[in-house]
């Protein structure tokens, strides 16, 4: 190695490491800002740590922002959302992946489509046609509508992990005179565990950052961030209690970031990330 | 071993990838008993509305009294409603924040940091991926901070002596900044993922590809464009298509940043249609921008991937 090339890396390391900085200085000041005296006078400059740390600031953020209630419902959202749409997945991308019917092209192709409708195009109809059935502000309404719309991409995420398995494994399970659900929980699902808690992992996290969805059909219950969106409204200049509230409904996302970034990682690698 | 869905599900993000279909599996009529429970669902609450979408779309509604039909007069305000020009022209200047410049440094630094070994990458990739993995209404409350009277960026300018740029209105608040404050929260929020892809991508080209463009006497530019960029294909194609989507419906951070202000300075499509469906009673031309926001998603996807597709044969 030459002089030049190890300044070089050493140029490069800095370089990293600022841009690194950039992306976490926003979220690191934030955590800051939130252990100042909360109030009006006092603005927090991101460049110095208070005075003292007003842990609180997260307690008064909770109770005044209603984040009982809100954590509550992001909460039973994601338990009852996550779980049906990874098994809707993999049940018809089991399907998609291995058996042959009648227009399964044109039904997956169908899906794909789902891939790129905004929600935009559909709000609107749907507003009335969830009113119409009786659901209109409730949590049941944001559980179907997160589900209808992930299943498109956990439907092709399942049948690319299904189509990866070697074809002996199904040959062997046919040799063995097993049925398709037996083949597919006994054989299929083991096989493909990595890509189902990736996709577990994924949807988790599109559930618990939910916004547009949650602002129209949960006027009355919100979700964590519609929670935190409308705090934010109400207390702007109030940032030392606006930012630990931020805190709050970060914490969440975070600790499953942290837990399972291998599985963020191979999301992400493979250009899957939505939205 | 790890299942090896990369292949395939990166066709998906790119959409109409056409790989040699496989047919799996055998004829099996059970097979419509797994897609159904999905596709109820799916059906119920995509297809059915886009439908009706459409339908609702002909008629001037305010969500109340019976409609009345107005053919296509809904769409002509693509181009005859300042507020609808106006909403696409600040999209398209979006578009220069959340996805031109996050690729163009992603693949600058990309390749720059390809040229060495680096240690750590694991950490860096996880504060890198932070903006992006943070749920949106969270990073965009924490960047109402920085651009706060008091805050982080009006303290480096005053420091540094510009604080008489600093708008008096604050940098969300004034008609000229107000949208490339916007802009400047989309890059950081969509630089790192662009980094993270194409640095996975840069050390999948093969280190012979660089050694021979070198044994030529390329130098870095040479080699960037000779290498590094043909090399990143893939991967430019998944970030267009991806970053021109996110930027098209973008609404969180508007509505957390902004509310569209001030006056209209940062209304997009995707605000407009949420404004006109349930604040202002305007539910048909909601719906019709909502069909056209989808309709330009569609051309633009498959205009981006058949250019990318042109660009690669040889």
């Amino acid at each position: 190695m030459t002089t030049t090339s190890r300044t070089q890396v050493t140029m490069n390391y800095l370089l990293l490491i600022f841009v690194s900085g950039v992306a976490i200085y926003p979220l690191v000041g934030t955590v800051l800002a939130s252990l100042y005296p909360s109030g009006a006078g006092n603005s927090p400059t991101g460049f110095a740590l208070p005075s003292g740390f007003h842990w609180g600031n997260y307690v008064t953020a909770w109770k005044v922002g209603g984040f009982a209630g809100s954590f509550t419902t992001s909460i039973i959202v994601a338990a009852v959302m996550v779980p049906a749409s990874v098994v809707l997945s993999i049940l018809a991308g089991y399907g998609f992946a291995t058996m042959r019917f009648r227009g399964s092209k044109v039904l997956f192709y169908l899906f794909i489509l789902g891939l790129i409708i905004p929600t935009e195009a559909t709000i609107v109809p749907l507003f009335y046609d969830v009113r119409a059935i009786g659901l209109l502000d409730t949590t049941w309404a944001l559980i179907l509508l997160e589900v209808s719309g992930e299943v498109a991409f956990g439907i092709f995420w399942m049948r690319a992990a299904f189509l990866s398995a070697p074809p002996s494994l199904l040959e062997a399970a046919r040799i063995d005179g097993a049925s398709s659900w037996k083949t597919l929980w006994k054989i299929m699902v083991p096989f493909a565990r990595p890509a189902i808690l990736t996709l577990t992992v994924l949807t988790f996290a599109d559930s618990w950052n939910e916004f547009f969805l949650a602002l129209v059909f949960t006027i009355s219950h919100p979700t964590a961030p519609f929670g935190l969106a409308s705090f934010s409204g109400r207390y702007t200049t109030n940032i030392a209690l606006v930012s630990a509230a931020a805190v709050i409904v970060a914490i969440p996302i975070l600790i499953v970031f942290i837990v399972f970034q291998r599985e963020f990682m191979r999301g992400v690698l493979t250009g899957a990330v939505k939205g | 071993m790890d299942a090896e869905p990369s292949v395939a599900s990166r066709a998906v993000a790119v959409g109409s990838r056409r790989r040699p279909e496989r047919l799996p599996g055998e004829a099996r009529r059970i097979g419509y008993l797994y897609i159904a429970p999905a596709f109820i669902l799916y059906a119920a609450f995509n297809l059915l509305p886009l439908g009706q979408g459409v339908n609702t779309s002909f008629y001037d509604w305010d969500g109340i009294t019976p409609g009345t039909w107005v053919g296509l007069h809904n769409y002509t305000g693509f181009f005859t409603d300042p507020a609808i020009r106006s909403g696409y022209v600040h999209v398209l200047i979006l578009m220069v924040f959340y996805a031109f410049l996050p690729i163009v440094l992603g693949l600058f630094l990309a390749a720059l940091l390809s040229r060495i070994r680096i240690r750590g990458l694991t950490f860096f990739r996880m504060l890198l991926f932070l903006p992006l993995v943070i749920t949106d209404v969270v990073t965009a409350v924490a960047w109402t901070w920085v651009y706060d009277t008091h805050g982080p960026l009006n303290t480096v300018m005053n420091a540094v002596g510009l604080g008489h740029f600093i708008p008096s209105q604050g940098w969300l608040g004034d008609f000229n900044t107000a949208l490339p404050a916007v802009g400047v929260f989309g890059l950081w929020g969509s630089f790192g993922f662009c980094l993270i892809l194409f640095l996975a991508g840069v050390m999948k080209i093969p280190a012979s590809l660089y050694e021979a463009a070198r044994v030529d006497g390329a130098n870095a530019v040479r080699e960037f464009f000779a290498v590094t960029l043909p090399g990143l294909r893939y991967e430019l194609q998944v970030v267009l298509v991806l970053s021109v989507i996110g930027t098209l419906d973008t609404f969180d951070e508007i509505y957390v940043l902004t509310y569209g202000g001030p006056g209209t300075a940062t209304t997009v499509p995707a605000y407009l249609v949420w404004r006109r469906a349930f604040q202002s009673g305007e539910v048909g031309s909601a719906a019709a921008l909502g069909i056209t926001l989808m309709l330009i998603i569609f051309a633009v996807t498959y205009a981006i991937n058949r250019l990318m597709e042109r660009g690669a044969e040889p």
